[in-house]
Order: C-alpha cells, then sequence, then structure tokens
C-alpha cells in the first residue's frame, strides 16, 4: 500500500514537471522534441525545409516554425504536431516576433531588407515595412509598444511602432547586430552584436544607449566571441548571452551589468529559451548538434542532448 | 508632413541616428575603375568568360549602402569609368579622376595600377586595389593604397596550414611559363619554409604544342618517379592545371591554383550570413558572386561603414577611421574584418574550397598570433621593412 502511494506521489510529480522542449533543425529539415526533465530526445519530426526561428503562442497550442526554404511560417499544433495552417511570411523567413496578445506576428525578410506583419488570425500580411540591409533579430516588447528589427549589414536597430507599424527612429550599433531582447517591465532592451563581440543595452523609454558591455572570455581571442542569442530573466536579476564559437553563454547580473559567470556549453552556441518556469535555460549548439540545459539556480550546466544536425531554434512549452 | 532633422546623439561607443532631411543628403561618390578585356585563352567552355566581375559586386555595395543611406541621410553614387580594350589606363585617370574624386575602387592589373598609384595624390583619393594579388606591391610601405584580395603569400600560408595540420608535409610543386605562376611558385616556396614543409620535387610545366601528346599520356610520364604527399599547382590563368588531378602516376590530390584553392570568397560558401549574399547576389545579378565581385563589394562597404561610423562623407574623416583599429567590417566570413596598417592590406579569412565543397577555412585552428589569428596569413609586420 505505501509502495502504491509512493507510486502515485511519483507520478504526480512527474505530471507537474512535465515539460517539452522543441527544437528546429536546419540541416535535417525537422524539429526534435525533447523531454528536459528525462534528458531524451523523444522524437524527431519532418517540418519543411530549413527550419529555423520558432515561437509558440501565448495560449501555448501552437508551435509558428519558419520554415526559410519553403518561404513561409508554418503553424504546428504543439500537441499532434500537425501542420495546422501556413503563414504569408515573404521570402526567406528566418527570424520573427509574435506580439504579446499573439495577434500579429513580425517577420525578418533578409533578402529583400524588410519585415512582413501579419495578421495571425486572418492569416494575411498586413504591412511590409522597408528596413536597412539583411533584418535579423526582432523581438516586441511585452507592453506592446515596441518592435525592434535588428539589421545585419546596416548595424542598426528599427524602432517600430505598434500602433502606426512605422520606424520611428533609427540605432546604430555595433556591427553586425544580431538578436535583441525586451527586460519584462519592457523598460530596457538588450541587443547583441556578433562582430565587435558587444552586448549594448538601451533605455526604451528615452531609445538610448544606456550600456554597452565587451565580452571578453580569459584564453579566447576576440574575434572569436560572437554574442548571438540573449534572454533576460522575468525578475530582471539575470541575463544570457549566447557566444557563438566561444562556446560558451555569458552570465550577467542585469542590475550591474557585471559579466559574473561563463558557462562552457555546446559548440556555436546559438540561441537561448528558458523553461515556462524560468528555473533552465536551453542552448542550441549548431556544430556540436546538441542542446545544453543550464540549471539557474546553481548556474551550472546539468545535461547535453544531441538532438540532430545544426540546432537552431529552441522553444519550451509547458 | 513628418518633421525631420539630423541630430547626433553620441552615447557610449555608438552613435543615434534620426533620419536625415532628404534635400540634405550627404553625397559620396565612388568610382569604379577598370579596362575592359578580351576573353583569354580556356581549357574549356565549362566556365564562360565573364566581362563584368567586380563591377556587378560595386553595383550592389552601393545598393547597401544607400539601404542603410536612408536612415543617415548618405546618398551613394557609383561612377563607373571603363577604360575601352585599346585605351591608356594612365591618361584615363589623369583626365578623369585625380583630383576630382575621393574614393577609387581599382580592378587593375599591377602595371596599371602602379602607373595610377604613381599619378595619385594620395591626400586627394584614395585607391581601392581590387585587382591584384601581388606581394611585391603589398611591401610598398604605407597605406596609401588599400588592398582589398589577399596576397599570393597569404594564399599559399593557407593552403600550407591545411597541408601542416593534414600532415601532408611533401609537396611536389609544378609551375607554369608565365610570370604569375612563378609569382606563386615562390609563395609556396615560401610558405614551405616558414612551416617547415619539405618541397621534394619542382617541375615546371612547359606547353609544348604537340598534338600526339595528351593530358592522358603526359601527366603520368611528367609526375612519374617521386615519392610525395601531394601536388601543388601554380597555373593562375588555368591553362593546364585542370588536367593534373586523376592522371598523377601515384594517386595524389592537387592543390594551388586548381583543385582545392584559397580564395577570400567561393559559391560553396555558406556559413556566417554567406548564403543571404549569395542569394541576394545571384537573384539580382544572375551568376554566382566571383571573387572580384567580392572585392568591390568589401572596398564599398568598407566607404559605408565607415562613413556610417563618422557621419561624413570626406576622406579626412573616412580615411583615418578606416586605417584605425575601430573599423570592424563585416564580411561574411565570422569575424571581423580590418586593414594591416603598415601595408594596408585587408586582413580576413580564407576560404579552402574545392569546385563543389568548401573545406575549411584558414587561419586554421592552432595557429596561434599575439594579436589575431589572421595575422598568422601573409607578410607579418616584423617580416616587412614597414613600420
Amino acid at each position: 500500500m505505501k509502495n502504491i502511494l509512493w507510486t502515485l506521489a511519483l507520478c504526480a510529480a512527474v505530471t507537474a514537471q512535465a515539460e517539452t522542449v522543441y527544437v528546429t533543425l536546419e540541416k535535417d529539415n525537422a524539429l526534435a522534441v525533447v523531454d528536459p526533465i528525462a534528458g531524451k530526445l523523444t522524437k524527431t519530426v519532418p517540418v519543411g525545409q530549413r527550419p529555423r526561428g520558432i515561437a509558440i503562442s501565448p495560449d501555448n497550442k501552437f508551435l509558428y516554425i519558419a520554415t526559410s526554404d519553403d518561404d513561409t511560417i508554418k503553424i504546428i499544433d504543439a500537441e499532434t504536431l500537425e501542420e495546422v495552417g501556413r503563414l504569408p511570411s515573404g521570402e526567406d523567413p528566418e527570424t520573427f516576433a509574435v506580439s504579446p496578445d499573439g495577434s500579429l506576428m513580425f517577420v525578418s525578410n533578409e533578402d529583400d531588407s524588410q519585415v512582413t506583419v501579419i495578421d495571425v488570425q486572418e492569416r494575411k500580411a498586413i504591412k511590409e515595412i522597408k528596413v536597412g540591409v539583411e533584418p535579423e533579430g526582432i523581438a516586441a516588447s511585452p507592453n506592446g509598444r515596441w518592435v525592434i528589427s535588428a539589421s545585419e549589414t546596416t548595424n542598426m536597430l528599427h524602432w517600430i511602432d505598434t500602433e502606426s507599424l512605422a520606424i520611428v527612429d533609427n540605432t546604430l550599433v555595433d556591427p553586425r547586430p544580431r538578436a535583441l531582447s525586451f527586460t519584462a517591465d519592457s523598460k530596457f532592451v538588450w541587443a547583441t552584436s556578433e562582430m565587435a563581440g558587444t552586448l549594448t543595452i538601451l533605455d526604451a523609454e528615452t531609445r538610448q544607449i544606456i550600456k554597452n558591455i565587451k565580452l571578453e572570455v580569459p584564453g579566447v581571442t576576440f574575434d572569436k566571441i560572437q554574442p548571438v542569442g540573449v534572454a533576460i530573466d522575468k525578475d530582471n536579476r539575470w541575463g544570457y548571452v549566447a557566444l557563438g564559437p566561444a562556446n560558451r553563454v555569458a552570465v550577467i547580473n542585469a542590475k550591474t551589468y557585471e559579466v559574473e559567470k561563463f558557462l562552457l556549453v555546446g559548440e556555436r552556441v546559438w540561441n537561448l529559451a528558458f523553461s515556462p518556469d524560468q528555473k533552465r535555460l536551453y542552448t542550441t549548439n549548431g556544430v556540436s548538434n546538441d542542446i545544453s540545459i543550464i540549471d539557474l539556480a546553481s548556474h551550472k550546466v546539468t545535461k547535453s542532448v544531441g538532438v540532430g544536425r545544426y540546432p537552431w531554434g529552441v522553444v519550451a512549452k509547458p | 508632413m513628418i518633421v525631420r532633422s539630423l541630430l547626433l546623439g553620441i552615447s557610449m561607443l555608438s552613435l543615434t541616428v534620426f533620419v536625415a532631411q532628404a534635400e540634405q543628403k550627404q553625397e559620396i561618390e565612388i568610382v569604379y575603375f577598370t579596362q575592359e578585356k578580351i576573353a583569354p585563352p580556356a581549357l574549356s567552355n565549362l566556365d564562360p568568360f565573364i566581362k563584368d566581375k567586380g563591377e556587378l559586386g560595386a553595383e550592389l555595395a552601393i545598393d547597401d549602402n544607400n539601404t542603410t543611406g536612408q536612415f543617415t541621410g548618405q546618398l551613394y553614387k557609383l561612377n563607373k569609368i571603363i577604360v575601352p580594350i585599346d585605351g591608356d589606363v594612365a591618361q584615363e585617370f589623369n583626365d578623369k579622376i585625380a583630383g576630382k574624386f575621393s574614393f577609387v575602387v581599382a580592378n587593375l592589373p599591377v602595371d596599371d595600377l602602379l602607373k595610377i598609384i604613381d599619378a595619385n595624390q594620395p591626400e586627394q583619393t584614395l585607391i581601392f586595389d581590387t585587382g591584384t594579388t601581388d606581394d611585391s606591391l603589398r611591401q610598398r610601405c604605407g597605406a596609401d593604397v588599400l588592398h582589398i584580395l589577399p596576397s599570393r603569400a597569404m594564399r599559399a600560408d593557407a593552403l600550407a596550414q591545411y597541408l601542416l595540420k593534414k600532415r601532408w608535409t611533401k609537396w611536389f610543386l609544378v609551375t607554369g611559363a608565365s610570370d604569375e605562376d612563378k609569382l606563386f611558385a615562390a609563395a609556396i616556396k615560401r610558405s614551405a619554409k616558414r612551416f617547415g614543409m619539405n618541397i621534394v620535387a619542382e617541375k615546371a610545366w612547359d606547353h609544348t604544342y604537340d598534338a600526339r601528346r595528351t593530358a592522358q599520356s603526359d601527366v603520368p610520364v611528367f609526375t612519374q618517379g617521386v615519392d610525395y604527399d601531394i601536388l601543388i599547382v601554380a597555373d593562375e590563368q588555368g591553362l593546364f592545371g585542370e588536367y593534373l588531378d586523376y592522371r598523377t602516376w601515384i594517386p595524389r590530390p592537387v592543390v594551388g591554383t586548381q583543385g582545392l584553392i584559397a580564395t577570400s570568397w567561393h559559391r560553396t560558401h555558406e556559413q556566417w550570413g554567406a548564403v543571404q549574399i549569395q542569394n541576394r547576389f545571384k537573384e539580382q545579378k544572375g551568376r554566382w558572386m566571383e571573387e572580384a565581385d567580392y572585392g568591390a563589394y568589401l572596398a564599398i562597404r568598407a566607404v559605408g561603414e565607415a562613413a556610417t561610423r563618422t557621419q561624413s562623407s570626406q576622406l579626412n574623416d573616412i580615411k583615418p577611421y578606416l586605417l584605425s583599429d575601430k573599423l570592424t567590417l563585416q564580411g561574411y566570413k565570422g569575424r571581423p574584418l580590418s586593414f594591416r596598417i603598415w601595408n594596408g592590406q585587408l586582413r580576413q579569412p580564407l576560404l579552402l574550397a574545392a569546385p563543389r565543397s568548401l573545406v575549411a577555412v584558414a587561419p586554421i585552428e592552432g595557429f596561434l598570433h599575439p594579436k589575431t589569428e589572421l595575422d598568422t596569413l601573409g607578410y607579418d609586420q616584423p617580416e616587412t621593412k614597414c613600420k
């Protein structure tokens, strides 16, 4: 009897912790599904040509996956993993941002130097906004006020007003801006510059740069430190920056902007995602073909899980 | 009507740029200077002769600069000056360019380039050399000319690093008849010495025009009797190098000017965003981006990057920026590019490419340098007389 109770309790605990991590595999044209608690790849499903950017709808029901060589963003049922629709993303979609209410999607069209705005409900493109050369990173502020598009070759952040869907300001940043993220209170923006090896922090109110951090790893030459993905926790305590071929994630104090630690992960670490409870951080490692799982309480890498060729984007669902 | 004003908010290391007034745009005119070419003799019709190598790269760079310029209030113009086949390059330079333009992208052979360097006033015009790979040109100290393409020494070092990594240390060097082939062979010999390689045999390929001799019968005999790891060919024009692979006496790969080559750009290159520019180029121009296109592209993008950062169209602002350690030019090769201030050579990774596969990118892992590993390729400052 005692045993049965134990088993039941254990089951309940496991169920409560259940979580699914989805990883796009750029070279395998597939989506990897990972159980992060067990640290296991559970399945791999074909998803379309050259899948890269991935996001989940605010209600956790649908995955949005940019299948770049299919020139579309696919809507995938997060449970059945069946395709339920497609969004007219424009050519070669790579990264995109979803508005906090899930109604609008903003897609970077790298080859056309523009951002396509999509009405998700209607599955219709409603506007094209001209930005700089090779727009890549894009983020929507949690308060719904801004969408910022970063153009890699123009080296600018373009501030798109979500009311007028027009650019109202441009900020020149260090060479090859890659990714950006707002703090949960929408007050600050963190943007990485791959070629300069820097992280720029902006005040979203004044749209001014307030801090520029040169990321330096002891024993690694400057030109290998190429910051890409960036994530900040919801309490605004820690920010994390993936450093590409430096194979590390920088842990940055979000109050003092001091770099506190570098965590060694897989090769060419690209993108980052929190677990829904923000107890873990997942990293995609493009060259070593795995994801790393970081425990955020201890700031330690606890596991790496092989997923397939060129893991690119990652998102977690409770 | 949107009220627009040009304001510069300098904070930290970067600038905040507001949309500038259309009628007050800073104009930056860049000359693309070259001479028409006649199709050289070729081994086969596989690769058609491309007339506008370089020119289309310049066009794409101007477009990219202008996409950025719409946000910085700068307008870039490309002025193409193409000397006819029987024209005089130095004369055209003196008549049309000298004293009139600040930035000239010169896609010219060494002799012609030297003539315009001699005629040029460096304080008036900055010349970007996108046509030569000559090391002697780069031994002229100072940075009155910026050399975009990697020199022969850089290419040879890139190959040597890879061959050393593979432990293919016994080299058989085959050199063609032209002066350029001899310069390439000299660069290979320099690299062999630098990296401790052993040139076990060296032969000249002399072109005899006897129809009874074919590649099939010629090459085995030519390569017989030597034990070596790798055949290195110096044939810049491509007159015989392609005949060597698969026809040698013992089975050995071919590298150099054919087979595995070291180049600053190649169609097999897709990493670090390269696939984006490859696609953009192909879609707009209808052919692959060639190395000469990449050279012209980078030269004009360098001007654009400096003009954006300095918010100036003036040579006096742009040239010092280009030669400073602030320049981190994005070249789709995973590392920031900059100029060697002692001789004006652009430091950059080199692609080691087979015809349909990118084999490696130099500097190869493990070749270290106190400043930047990119300076393990070609003549480093201590090896020159330059300060």
